[in-house]
C-alpha cells in the first residue's frame, strides 16, 4: 500500500511552525476562494442590504435631508456613498462571525485541531479570505456608485488610500467577528448579531451628520469608529458636509487609523484567548 | 521510539466541567488492530474521552497515550497518527467531494500531488467515485457520512476515532457506514468508536467498554456483554398491581444465572433476563395459569440500552440529558 500511516514530520522549530502556519492559512484561503467562485450569488446576498439601503436613502429620504448646508437633497449622494462603503465594511464582522460559528457548529474546527496542521490557520485563513472578500465587495459597490453618478473629488492615489482605510476598518473588525463567532453557540445566534451590528452601523455619520442628531446621540455617533472612517474618506473624496462641532470629526483621518488599531489591540488578544479556550 | 502494544492507553482520566465530573478515573486499553466500542448513554463521558484522546481538550488528571505518544506532552506526534470523525459531519457543502478530500490532504502536509492521488483512492474505496465532482449538498446522509469518514482517512491512520458515526442516519445510511468501518478494520486500522446503540456496538466491535458517569462500568466482548445483560428478556405485565410480587417471584425462577427480575411499578411490568426464550416463555405461562394470575401482556423482548444499563449499573440511563460537550 502506498498510503502513509503517519503524516510527514514537518519542522517543529519556531521557523518551521511559522512556515506551516502560512502554508496552512493559504490552504484555508484557497477553500474559501473556491466557495466564492462557485457561489458568486454570495455577493448578491451580502451586498443586497447595503445597496437597498443606499438607494432608499439617496432617492427616498435623501431629498428631504440637508447635509451640506445648501438645501434639502443637495449633495446627498456624495455624502451617502462613502457612508455606504463604510457601513458595508462595518457590517462585515457579521460575515466573519457567522462563518466562524458555522465551522465550529459543523465540526470543522474540531477536525482541523485534531490534524497536524497549524490550528491557527483555521482563523487566520478565515481572516485573509474575508479581506479578499471585502475588497471584492468594495469594488462592486464602487462600480455601482460610479454607475449612479458618484465621483471622487480626490486624486486617484488619495482615493485608493481611502479604500485602504476602509479595508483597515474591516481588518480590525475581523478580530471582533472571530471573537463573537467563537462565543455564540450556533449559527442562529450568530444571525442575531444583526441586532448589534445595526445600531453600530447606523448610529454613526453613515447616512446623516451627527450634528443634526440630539446632543448625546450625536456625540455617540460622532465617536463611533464607523463615523471616523466615513468622515476620513469623505474628506478624501471631497464630499460636501456641514461644519462639524465634534472634535473627533475634525480629526477624522487620524481617528480612522487609530480606531482600527484600538479595536485590534482589544479584540485580537480576546479572540486568541477564546480560541485557546476551545482546549478546555 | 515508543514501544507500547496499545493503540490507545489511558489511565485514570479525569475531566471536570465546573460541578460535573465528565470523566472520573476512566481507564482504557485498546490493542492495535481492534475495533473497540465505547458504549454509554448521552452525557456518560464518551465524547469527552474521545476529545481528550484526539488532543482537542486537556485532561485534568491521569495519563493518555495514543499510537505510543503522550497526548499532553506530544500532541503533534499524536495528530500525525490519528483520524477523527466527530459527531457533526464536517463536510464542506460548497466544494466538490474531491476538493474536500484534497483540502484535508494538503492540511495533513502530504503535498498537493499526493493529496490528489489519495483523494481519488478514497473516493473509490468509499464508493463515491461517481459523485467525485459533485458538491455534497445533495448527497444522502450515508454518502455525506462516508465522505466525512474518507476525510479522516487521508492517512491510513494508526488509530481512527469515530464519535457516534451513525447517529442521525436512516437504516440504509447506517448499513453503508458500518460496511465502510468494517472495510477499514479489515485493512488493519485500529478503530475506537462511541455509540449509544447496543446493536451497533454488537455488530461492529471486537470489544465493548461500557461507560457511565465518567467511570468504567464493564468491558467485555459483545457475546460476553450479552451474556451479562441476558440475551433476551421476558416481560410480564400484570393485570392487577397486587399480583406484582407473585409475578416477580416466578420470574426470578426463570431468570438466567446470576440475574434477577426488575419490577417497574408504574407500568406494572416485571422484566427478567432469560437464557432460553421459548422454554422460559412456556414455563412462565404455565405457572401463571397454575397460580391463577392474569397477565395483561407476556412477551419476549430484546434488551434495550436502558435495560442493559439498569442491569449493569443498577440505575437507569439519563438519556434525556443531551451531551454537553
Amino acid at each position: 500500500m502506498t498510503t502513509l500511516n503517519v503524516a510527514p514530520d514537518t519542522d517543529d522549530t519556531l521557523a518551521g511552525r511559522v512556515k506551516w502556519a502560512i502554508v496552512d492559512c493559504w490552504s484555508i484561503v484557497w477553500q474559501e476562494l473556491v466557495h466564492l467562485i462557485r457561489q458568486p450569488s454570495t455577493f448578491a446576498w451580502q451586498l443586497g442590504f447595503p445597496i437597498v439601503m443606499v438607494l432608499m436613502f439617496v432617492y427616498v429620504f435623501g431629498s428631504a435631508m440637508d447635509v451640506s448646508g445648501q438645501g434639502a437633497g443637495a449633495g446627498y449622494m456624495e455624502f451617502a456613498m462613502p457612508g455606504l462603503f463604510t457601513m458595508t465594511m462595518a457590517f462585515g464582522f457579521m460575515n466573519t462571525a457567522f462563518a466562524v460559528t458555522m465551522i465550529k457548529e459543523k465540526g470543522f474546527i474540531d477536525r482541523f485541531r485534531s490534524m497536524p496542521m497549524a490550528s491557527s490557520a483555521v482563523v487566520t485563513g478565515r481572516g485573509v479570505a474575508d479581506i479578499i472578500h471585502a475588497a471584492v465587495d468594495l469594488a462592486i459597490l464602487v462600480g455601482i456608485a460610479l454607475v449612479l453618478g458618484w465621483r471622487s473629488g480626490g486624486s486617484l492615489a488619495a482615493t485608493f488610500g481611502a479604500f485602504l482605510l476602509l479595508l483597515l476598518l474591516r481588518l480590525a473588525l475581523i478580530f471582533v467577528g472571530i471573537f463573537l463567532g467563537l462565543i455564540v453557540q450556533n449559527t442562529e445566534a450568530a444571525g442575531n448579531l444583526f441586532a448589534v451590528a445595526f445600531p453600530f452601523g447606523m448610529v454613526s455619520s453613515v447616512f446623516a451628520p451627527p450634528d443634526l442628531m440630539p446632543g448625546w446621540l450625536g456625540a455617540v455617533a460622532a465617536w463611533n469608529p464607523v463615523s471616523s472612517t466615513a468622515g476620513a474618506i469623505r474628506d478624501i473624496f471631497e464630499s460636501p458636509a456641514v461644519a462639524s462641532g465634534f472634535w473627533i470629526e475634525e480629526h477624522a483621518l487620524a481617528a480612522a487609523i487609530v480606531w482600527p488599531m484600538v479595536i485590534t489591540a482589544i479584540f485580537l488578544p480576546l479572540a486568541v484567548r477564546r480560541f485557546k479556550r476551545l482546549s478546555r | 521510539m515508543p514501544t507500547s502494544d496499545y493503540a490507545v492507553r489511558a489511565i485514570g482520566l479525569q475531566k471536570r466541567y465546573k460541578e460535573t465530573r465528565a470523566l472520573d478515573g476512566f481507564d482504557l486499553a485498546v490493542p492495535y488492530g481492534m475495533v473497540y466500542g465505547l458504549l454509554g448513554p448521552n452525557g456518560a463521558g464518551k465524547t469527552t474521552a474521545v476529545r481528550i484522546l484526539t488532543t482537542l481538550i486537556r485532561l485534568d488528571g491521569g495519563t493518555a497515550e495514543v499510537a505510543g505518544y503522550d497526548v499532553t506532552r506530544k500532541p503533534r506526534m499524536v495528530r500525525r497518527r490519528i483520524g477523527l470523525t466527530g459527531q457533526q459531519t464536517a463536510v464542506d457543502d460548497a466544494i466538490s467531494a474531491r476538493q474536500n478530500l484534497v483540502l484535508f490532504g494538503r492540511l495533513f502536509h502530504i503535498g498537493q500531488a499526493a493529496a490528489r492521488k489519495r483523494a481519488d483512492e478514497l473516493l473509490e474505496q468509499f464508493s463515491l467515485a461517481d459523485a467525485a465532482n459533485k458538491t455534497p449538498k445533495k448527497f444522502s446522509g450515508g454518502m455525506r457520512r462516508r465522505l466525512d469518514l474518507a476525510s479522516s482517512m487521508i492517512l491510513a491512520p494508526r488509530v481512527l476515532f469515530l464519535d457516534e458515526p451513525t447517529t442521525g442516519l436512516d437504516p440504509a445510511g447506517r448499513r453503508e457506514v458500518w460496511q465502510a468501518i468494517r472495510e477499514l478494520a479489515r485493512h488493519g486500522t485500529t478503530v475506537l468508536l462511541t455509540t449509544h446503540y447496543l446493536d451497533e456496538a454488537d455488530k461492529l466491535c471486537d470489544r465493548i467498554g461500557v461507560i457511565d458517569h465518567g467511570k468504567n462500568v464493564v468491558e467485555d466482548t459483545p457475546d460476553g456483554l450479552k451474556r451479562r445483560i441476558g440475551n433476551e428478556r421476558l416481560e410480564i405485565v400484570a393485570a392487577e398491581s397486587d399480583d406484582l410480587p407473585a409475578i416477580a417471584e416466578l420470574a426470578n425462577r426463570a431468570a438466567s444465572e446470576g440475574t434477577e427480575a426488575t419490577v417497574d411499578e408504574a407500568r406494572q411490568a416485571v422484566t427478567v433476563p432469560i437464557a432460553d426464550g421459548v422454554q422460559a416463555l412456556t414455563d412462565v405461562a404455565t405457572e401463571l395459569r397454575n397460580k391463577g394470575v392474569t397477565a395483561a401482556d407476556l412477551g419476549l423482548r430484546r434488551p434495550t440500552l436502558d435495560e442493559a444499563f439498569l442491569q449493569l449499573t443498577g440505575h437507569a440511563t439519563d438519556d434525556e440529558e443531551t451531551s454537553a460537550v
